[in-house]
């Protein structure tokens, strides 16, 4: 019973079947998705479905750019997603460089402060985040929403891993050829970290382009909104049907930029997922 | 070792090179968090002018409530349910990927792209799929979810959504692990007469041990805490309460039903969650800390 049951594991028509039925679970959700798109608003709820293209794409995506707020919630997620991203990219770069390649004394209290944020996401200070960011008069502004959300432990402990392995002898040699700090880390130890910083800058451009709760605190306008948002904003309460052939191309638009950042960078999406962890 | 670091001699530099960290650190996060606290102590008066000092009235009352005791359980469920789940499919899926087949990046890529997928993107699209009413998925598959009126239902919805979302992060994690099991130990325990089962059982599961005690923290801090955007945009917590896990439940009170207190008594004890799950991290996952 058994072996019978070890021989059909390990023959390659049973994993080739198995991968295909699970390639359609991967992919069906997003496929149909698609479908939706391009179907006339009505032709959605047609019994048997259809799972084939239909006509509408381009009604449908021309009807959710001029009727929707999609290109100023892209807009704003696209401006978001950037800032904080290179944000926390260029802070932690600084921070683990002055606590690495610099004696000072508080180089270690910075160090786990950084680190004791990973105990702080946002749901755990909602309300009082909330009254600091409104005590400046951000609220609903770009800096309120990026700000705040520029500190990073993730990319701090990261790089000051990767500066810790790196021999004292480069430094030295700047030092003897004349160069100073900021030679060093323009002209030595940025190109040693490009690859780290790239995977780093997909996996935080995702995090920050997929974030919900913090802008739903932040921006109170439409105008403000983030691609996130405004998906739930054009599902209706109370049991109206809702407008799926505007709701999809909505959804498909909110996908896109993730999706060529991973597919388009996914040698650095697996280095840096992978590697930091070997 | 640190000593023998090379180290430049500005004395100033660092601390500017620091402070802008250190500034967003402390006004942003690190203040909010204990003013969390403090307001936790402390509930608004009837005529919403002020604050009144309770003491541990906030948590009293939350924790005999039925209504949090719903949300803790439900959000024990979700999370074992996403993190258990999830980890048994990764893993299932890794194993039969983790050989030379044909096509086998094709399938690594096909797999891993969900990842990218927000859980309000997630949530709008499995909503759709299983609708009650007019779900292509309600209508073609023998599984009915009336997750508008049936609060398991639609407690069934989400755990599928969030598992359907981190699938491809719990394969790309197994499947670097597997490519250091040593293929002559398997070949060795096969001569031996090991079947599959067997190998698996013996010699994979114990040396992928490291990555699923990673994985493990990083899917329970994703169900915890990322669920946020999948109840928001698709149940708001019902029906009944059903989906009004923890994260969802602190903003609700804070934000639409005006109860300060009572929401930051809430964010004091997702922290104390929080510090175990660092923790954990620490303990576990500490050369990848990856959830930014």
């Amino acid at each position: 019973m058994l072996d019978r049951l070890n021989a059909i594991i390990e023959s390659n028509i049973f994993v080739h079947i198995l991968l295909i039925l699970l390639l359609i679970v991967m992919i069906f959700p997003v496929y149909y998705s698609f479908i939706v798109s391009s179907s006339g608003r009505a032709e959605i709820y047609d019994r048997p479905p259809t799972f084939t293209p239909g006509d509408q794409l381009m009604t449908n995506f021309y009807r959710v750019w001029h009727e929707t707020d999609l290109p100023r919630a892209l807009f704003n997620s696209t401006v978001f997603s950037l800032a904080v991203t290179f944000g926390k990219l260029i802070i932690s770069l600084m921070t683990a460089y002055a606590i690495v390649f610099f004696d000072f004394k508080l180089a270690a209290p910075v160090f786990f402060l950084t680190l004791f944020t990973l105990m702080m996401p946002v749901p755990v200070r909602i309300l009082s985040t909330y009254e600091v960011v409104a005590s400046l008069g951000m609220i609903d502004t770009y800096q309120g929403l990026i700000l705040p959300m520029i500190a990073s432990a993730t990319g701090t402990f990261l790089f000051r891993q990767i500066f810790k392995t790196i021999p004292n002898e480069l430094a030295e040699a700047t030092v003897i050829d004349g160069g100073g700090p900021f030679h060093y880390l323009f002209y030595v130890l940025l190109p040693l970290v490009k690859t780290n910083a790239a995977a780093l800058f997909v996996i935080l451009f995702i995090w920050t382009w997929n974030q919900y709760l913090w802008p739903l605190l932040i921006t109170t306008s439409s105008e403000m909104r983030v691609v996130q948002l405004g998906i739930e904003g054009l599902i209706p309460g109370g049991g109206q049907l809702p407008d799926w052939s505007l709701i999809m191309p909505y959804v498909i638009a909110a996908m896109v930029p993730p999706l060529i950042i991973i597919l388009g960078l996914q040698r650095y999406f697996v280095k840096g997922l992978i590697e930091p962890n070997k | 070792m640190d000593r023998d670091k090379f180290k430049f001699p500005n004395r100033i530099l660092p601390y500017l090179l620091v402070l802008p960290q250190i500034v967003i650190v402390l006004i942003f996060i690190v203040y909010p968090t204990f003013e969390s606290f403090r307001m936790s102590a402390y509930q608004a008066d009837a005529f919403g002018h002020g604050r009144i000092f309770v003491g541990l009235e906030n948590y009293i009352d939350l924790l005999t409530s039925s209504g949090y005791q719903q949300t803790i359980f439900v959000t024990l469920i979700f999370t074992l349910a996403v993190t258990f789940i999830g980890l048994a499919l990764g893993l299932m899926i890794s194993l039969l990927l983790n050989r030379k087949i044909k096509g086998l990046s094709f399938y690594r890529t096909a797999l891993i792209w969900p990842y990218a997928l927000s859980p309000a993107v997630v949530g709008a699209i499995w909503m759709f799929l299983f609708h009650p009413a007019y779900g292509v998925l309600t209508y073609i598959s023998p599984v009915f979810l009336n997750w508008l009126e049936r609060g398991s239902h639609a407690l069934i919805l989400l755990i599928v959504a969030a598992i359907w979302r981190n699938l491809g992060y719990n394969i790309a994690f197994y499947l670097a692990g597997l490519q250091n099991v040593p293929q002559n130990l398997l070949e060795a325990a096969s001569i031996d007469g090991a079947g599959a089962i067997g190998r698996f059982r013996k010699i994979i599961f114990p040396l992928i041990s490291p990555t699923t005690f990673f994985l493990f923290t990083m899917n329970l801090i994703y169900a915890f805490y990322q669920i946020f955007g999948l109840v928001h945009t698709v149940t708001k917590g019902g029906p009944g309460g059903a989906t009004n896990v923890m994260v969802y439940s602190a903003y609700r009170d804070g934000v639409t039903h005006l109860m300060p207190g009572f929401s930051a008594a809430q964010s004091v004890i997702m922290f104390v969650i929080a510090v175990g799950l660092v923790y954990l991290q620490f303990k576990y996952a500490q050369r990848g800390v990856y959830y930014a």
